[in-house]
């Protein structure tokens, strides 16, 4: 252990620490004031962001393997980052609009963040199982935020009850693999089942229930039937952080254990990720379709989108696939936050005071009365469904060639037809949008409208040009653990 | 010291993007604060972009004079299929910096003529929104002519000639809503954008071409190519060249694509001096002396351009002569001189035609302006003389030379300027036109004699109607009152006159004889360059030429002034062919006549006949309709109730459904959530122990 190990966990104690000084800090501002806070966090985020940025390239483990540096961690992490920034700066006005203005917010949602961080370079199941805890635990507190109102309490209690059954999961499997191999590092398991000094039953059990625990967080099918209810619940702006950040931070755990560290037991998990992932997609886009609430609806659609990601795993079986899957996965990810972004933001800008105006009949007359606006919105439902040119169209373009050099055609159509089961809840947006007459009554908040305006600028730029984007994700891989 | 060695070490070239995002960076600003900020704002706005684009224009200039050689500079890969790659590349060479200069130094000097120029159109009603819009265009027009010049391969070279006509098109109908029958302005602009996409579709052929028979796009690698097979692939690049000849004519407004041009004029004077006489139009001179590796290989095509070229100088030149319009007799005389550089590219004379290009674009933006000042002059002396309750008959013209005279005391300034601009573009020594068309004749004297004297025809046409428009505009007595009431504009309209006006005096300099300053600059680019030697008996013949044609100007209409309402002398003594002058030799009556009547007859054939008489009256209905009704109706009963029924109504009711009953599953209760984890987790166990 020396400074350099510090080093690489640096925007993670950056973001951990500056939380805890904020905790104090914010004893002395006002209640009325509690921008200022939101502004520090910002700070704290950005000061994190250049951390991870000084290190870019850079590859290495620290503290015994427990963490690992790579490209895929420094990817994630700027992804983590930029969410979090986004995040602040939608919550801001929605908090005071809903009076529920408390700095609090701010510090639990940097609490959250580095328990992603920590997941983006975790090499250890225990880091994996601190870091899903440290992601999970501030966000069960943040979607009981709008306490005293009933809906938050019973999401938050919802999410927390089922994601301490899930965890249960979790550390079970942990447990059992522990037994298996003898070690709970990814490195040190590798070696293990290679030399066959396995047990194993025990490992499959063990990785059976790791990825029932973690599937749980990435809302993917049979473990995703709290996703509507808790997102539906919490207050919006917590949605939007935790429907983007916390399934990304699922997901960097689910590529990391799965992909470089159980490659010897992929003959097993292949099919049963490749059914959870066809499952979760129909699933997903075909109870989205009778939604007529807005949050309910994306929280379909999320579920649904984590089942396309889902298929980077089965496809990620093949070795030779494997390093394009993930970097196949991370590009949906970027594309599915920006988009989803976007779309929350547009949901925050209708929602009234009182927590109404989410029923999609709400948006009829957008399109006439804040043209901007509805055409955001438009951008980003076309983005899901994943019509160019826009990013998301990359996205899924990406991901189904990667899942047909795989082999895997049935998955890949699979895909492509929920896809166009999708346009038939996204398109009507649209429709409500531009073609339903009415008088929306809609908020125009600076802040909330800059996030808009960049996820949508987003949304479009990368949808036409996304060798930017790309050239960045060719240049990250898993850090190989065969060494 | 330090300067010096960043203009050495080649650092500068590192800022030519700014080139074009500056103006790129001005319009946006414009978008967003133009409205709110006011006519002042966004004018100093929109020109202070373009003046920094030009300071970026001069060190790009100062970089080139430590390394002549240039340098392309990759901005981002932008299409990449198969065997097609194409980069967003700006190539900083002589010929692309020559062209930055010109285009960024006129270009400001008509964007601060604008901010008054705009301000005082009677047709602008003090709307903020259009005002700002204008500038906005203003703005988008020198970033695509940047793109065009910059490019370092065709395609981004067509994005940028396609975004030029775009503005093109945008600020000729920029007053949409007035012209004849309201409508008038905004036909000028369709024209100009459909003439020109004729244009547009030779050079997309031209494209395919290239990337056909060389697999490139870029030009380095396409002349390259041209060097090393060149010879055994004339067939090819003729038909090339031909076909970019065609956009060539779209462009600059050569025979037979030139009638938009006149047509054009229904826009802003400063639009019609910067986009279609100093810039715009050059576009297709510039694409022939970039191409000039491809060129230079095929005979037949140079020559066929320089008979175009000069066929369009002479004929423009004729128009020139009976027009009254004082816009009209530019906008020929534009199309004229376009014909000079063509001609002149198409004699292999390269830098003779981008000299001409430079000096054309200073006097011609002049005169121009120059006009437009006329114009408003003239239009302030309406207003004036309205006031004043004059008798006026209506409705009134403006632009009519017959409706001028003796403005030559009221506007003593742009008298002054416009006399300089009419010498020039008379080419008297030593103002710019002189040494520039001076070289083209020399050339054209050297490689073809007959192209020599129409050529020459065209330069003593081109003194003659400059004289007569000097003579009708400027001298003699008002013969209406708005011109007895004309009155100068204010500074911010004469000072850009003056700055143009001092270049159009000495830019001939630019590349005097025995000196060669231009040629030696540009050779370094372009690589057939030769020096063309002065001519005393070419140079002697021009001026005494341009002399018998100031003299017959000033026997016709300046030793005896024409009064009002009197017809011009000319008519008398040229006869029928003065009414071919003054009805543009019917061309346009001819190509409606050719294309555009037939055309809508078959459009109308189309529609009316074959689609809905026959098509939809007949066979829809009849043919169709009755058997489909028929086969209908059995399949209905028979098949659709039993199994199309089942089978379409089905799909989407299972979706339908199996959404609806997904809702159940959903019933809110956490421990039904957790049951569902927990059958999850054991089928997933069940399966990794089973299976």
């Amino acid at each position: 252990m020396d400074w350099q190990d510090f080093l690489s966990v640096l925007p993670f104690i950056i973001v951990a620490g500056w939380a805890t000084i904020l905790l104090l800090v914010d004893l002395w501002i006002p209640a009325n004031r509690k921008g200022i806070t939101a502004g520090l966090a910002v700070l704290g985020l950005i000061a994190a962001i250049a951390a991870v940025i000084s290190r870019f390239g850079i590859e290495r483990e620290a503290f015994d393997g427990m963490i690992i540096v790579d490209g895929f961690s420094s990817f994630l992490q700027l992804l983590f980052l930029g969410v979090g920034v986004i995040a602040i700066a939608q919550a801001y006005d929605y908090l005071r609009r809903r009076d529920i203005e408390r700095g609090e917010y701010y510090i639990l949602l940097l609490y959250s963040l580095s328990g992603m961080l920590l997941m983006a370079s975790a090499g250890d199941l225990i880091v994996v199982f601190l870091a899903v805890e440290l992601l999970s635990i501030p966000l069960y507190v943040l979607a009981a935020f709008a306490i005293p109102k009933a809906d938050s309490e019973e999401s938050a209690l919802k999410y927390f009850l089922l994601g301490a059954f899930a965890s249960g999961f979790l550390v079970y499997g942990i447990a059992l693999v522990f037994g298996s191999t003898g070690t709970t590092a990814l490195s040190g398991m590798v070696a293990a089942i290679e030399s066959a000094e396995t047990t194993p039953i025990l490992l499959l059990v063990g990785s059976g229930m790791i990825l029932v625990g973690l599937g749980f967080k990435v809302a993917a099918v049979p473990f995703h039937m709290w996703t509507p209810d808790v997102y539906q619940g919490a207050p919006t702006s917590v949605t939007s952080f935790m429907a983007v950040g916390a399934k990304a931070g699922g997901f960097a755990a689910l590529l990391r254990i799965f992909i470089s560290a159980l490659p010897g037991a992929a003959v097993m998990w292949m099919p049963l990720t490749m059914w959870i992932a066809a499952l979760t997609m129909a699933w997903g886009n075909i109870a989205a379709i009778s939604q007529t609430n807005i949050k309910r609806m994306l929280a379909y659609s999320s579920i649904a989108h984590a089942g396309y990601i889902f298929m980077a795993l089965p496809a990620a079986a093949t070795p030779e696939v494997a390093p394009e899957a993930v970097r196949a996965a991370l590009f949906y990810l970027v594309t599915y936050a920006i988009t989803n972004l976007g779309a929350w933001g547009v949901v925050l800008a209708m929602e009234k005071a009182e927590g109404s105006g989410l029923e999609i009949e709400d948006y009829s007359g957008l399109g006439k009365k804040r043209p901007a606006l509805a055409l955001a919105m438009a951008l980003f439902m076309l983005s899901l469904t994943g019509i160019p040119p826009t990013v998301g169209f990359m996205g899924k373009f990406y991901l189904f060639q990667v899942v047909i050099d795989a082999n895997l055609i049935w998955l890949a159509l699979v895909g492509v037809v929920t896809s166009l089961i999708s346009a038939y809840y996204y398109l009507r947006v649209i429709v409500v949008m531009y073609m339903r007459d009415g008088e929306p009554e809609v908020r125009s908040e600076a802040l909330l409208n800059s996030t808009i305006f960049i996820t949508a600028f987003g949304t479009f730029f990368f949808g036409i040009l996304p060798g930017f984007l790309l050239k960045m994700i060719n240049q990250v891989s898993l850090l190989d653990l065969f060494r | 010291m330090v300067l010096l060695e960043v203009v050495q070490g080649g650092g500068l070239f590192a800022y030519a993007p700014l080139i074009i995002a500056l103006p790129i960076l001005g319009l946006i600003t414009n978008i967003i604060f133009g409205r709110r900020l006011g006519e002042r704002f966004a004018g100093i706005v929109a020109s202070g972009v373009v003046a920094l684009a030009f300071v970026i224009a001069i060190l790009q200039f100062l970089a080139l004079q430590a390394h002549p050689e240039g340098v392309t500079i990759p901005i981002a890969e932008w299409i990449s299929v198969g065997s097609l790659s194409v980069s967003w590349a700006i190539k900083v060479d002589t010929l692309s910096t020559t062209m930055m200069l010109m285009v960024t130094g006129v270009s400001t000097l008509i964007h601060i003529y604008a901010i008054g120029y705009m301000h005082e159109d009677v047709r602008f009603q003090g709307d903020p929104g259009r005002y700002t819009r204008f500038f906005i265009f203003f703005n988008l027009f020198v970033a695509a002519m940047m793109v065009l010049v910059s490019a370092d391969n065709y395609l981004m070279m067509f994005v940028g000639w396609e975004g030029v006509g775009l503005c093109s098109y945008l600020l000729i109908g920029f007053w949409y809503e007035k012209g004849e029958d309201g409508i008038g302005n905004a036909v000028a602009g369709k024209k100009a954008f459909i003439t020109n996409r004729i244009g547009d579709f030779g050079f997309l052929i031209a494209m395919f071409l290239i990337f056909g028979a060389v697999g490139s796009l870029g030009f380095e690698e396409v002349f390259d190519w041209a060097h090393a097979f060149g010879e055994e692939n004339v067939l090819i690049i003729s038909v090339i060249t031909l076909f970019m000849l065609l956009g060539v004519a779209g462009k600059s407004a050569q025979l037979p694509l030139f009638v938009w041009l006149p047509d054009a004029m229904a826009g802003p004077t400063p639009v019609s001096a910067l986009i279609h006489a100093a810039t715009m139009v050059t576009a297709g001179v510039y694409l022939i002396v970039r191409s000039n590796p491809l060129f230079s290989v095929t005979a037949s095509t140079s020559n066929i351009v320089a008979i175009v070229g000069t066929a369009t100088a002479f004929f423009a030149a004729t128009i020139a002569v009976g027009q009254f319009d004082i816009k009209k007799v530019l906008a020929y005389s534009t199309i004229s001189q376009l014909g000079f550089m063509v001609a002149a590219a198409g004699l292999g004379a390269y830098v003779a035609a981008i000299f001409h290009l430079i000096n054309h674009a200073f006097f011609k933006a002049l005169l121009f302006l120059a006009s437009g000042s006329v114009i408003q002059g003239i239009e302030a002396g309406h207003h004036h003389a309205e006031h004043e309750g004059a008798d006026i008959e209506e409705p009134f013209d403006p632009q009519d030379m017959r409706n001028m005279g003796g403005l030559r005391s009221r506007m003593k300034v742009t008298f002054w300027v416009y006399l300089i601009g009419a010498l020039a573009l008379s080419g008297f020594p030593p103002l710019a036109g002189f040494f520039s068309k001076d070289e083209i004749l020399v050339d054209a004297r050297l490689e073809n004699p007959a192209l020599f004297f129409l050529l020459l025809a065209a330069a003593f046409l081109t003194t003659f109607y400059m004289g007569r428009q000097v003579f009708l505009v400027f001298f003699g007595k008002a013969r209406s009152e708005p011109a007895a009431h004309a009155k100068e504009n204010p500074p911010v309209m004469w000072v850009p006159l003056v700055i143009l006006g001092v270049l159009s005096v000495v830019s001939g300099a630019l590349n005097l004889p025995k000196i060669h300053t231009l040629t030696d600059w540009l050779g370094t680019t372009i690589e057939h360059v030769h020096i063309t030697e002065f001519s005393f008996s070419v140079a002697g013949l021009a001026v005494v030429f341009s002399i018998v044609a100031v003299v017959l100007a000033w026997m016709i209409y300046g030793r005896k002034p024409i009064e009002k309402g009197e017809a011009d002398p000319l008519r008398k003594i040229l006869g029928p062919i003065f009414v071919g002058m003054e009805n543009k030799w019917w061309v346009d009556e001819l190509y409606d006549f050719l294309f555009i009547r037939p055309y809508v007859a078959i459009c109308w054939f189309l529609a009316d006949v074959v689609d809905w008489r026959i098509l939809h009256d007949w066979f829809h209905d009849s043919v169709l309709a009755s058997a489909y009704r028929n086969g209908s109706q059995w399949l209905a009963q028979v098949f659709d109730l039993g199994i199309i029924d089942g089978i379409g109504n089905g799909l989407g009711n299972i979706t339908k459904g199996a959404s609806q009953r997904l809702r159940f599953v959903e019933t809110g209760y956490v421990r039904n959530y957790a049951l569902a984890i927990l059958v999850g987790g054991l089928l997933t166990l069940t399966y990794f122990i089973f299976g």
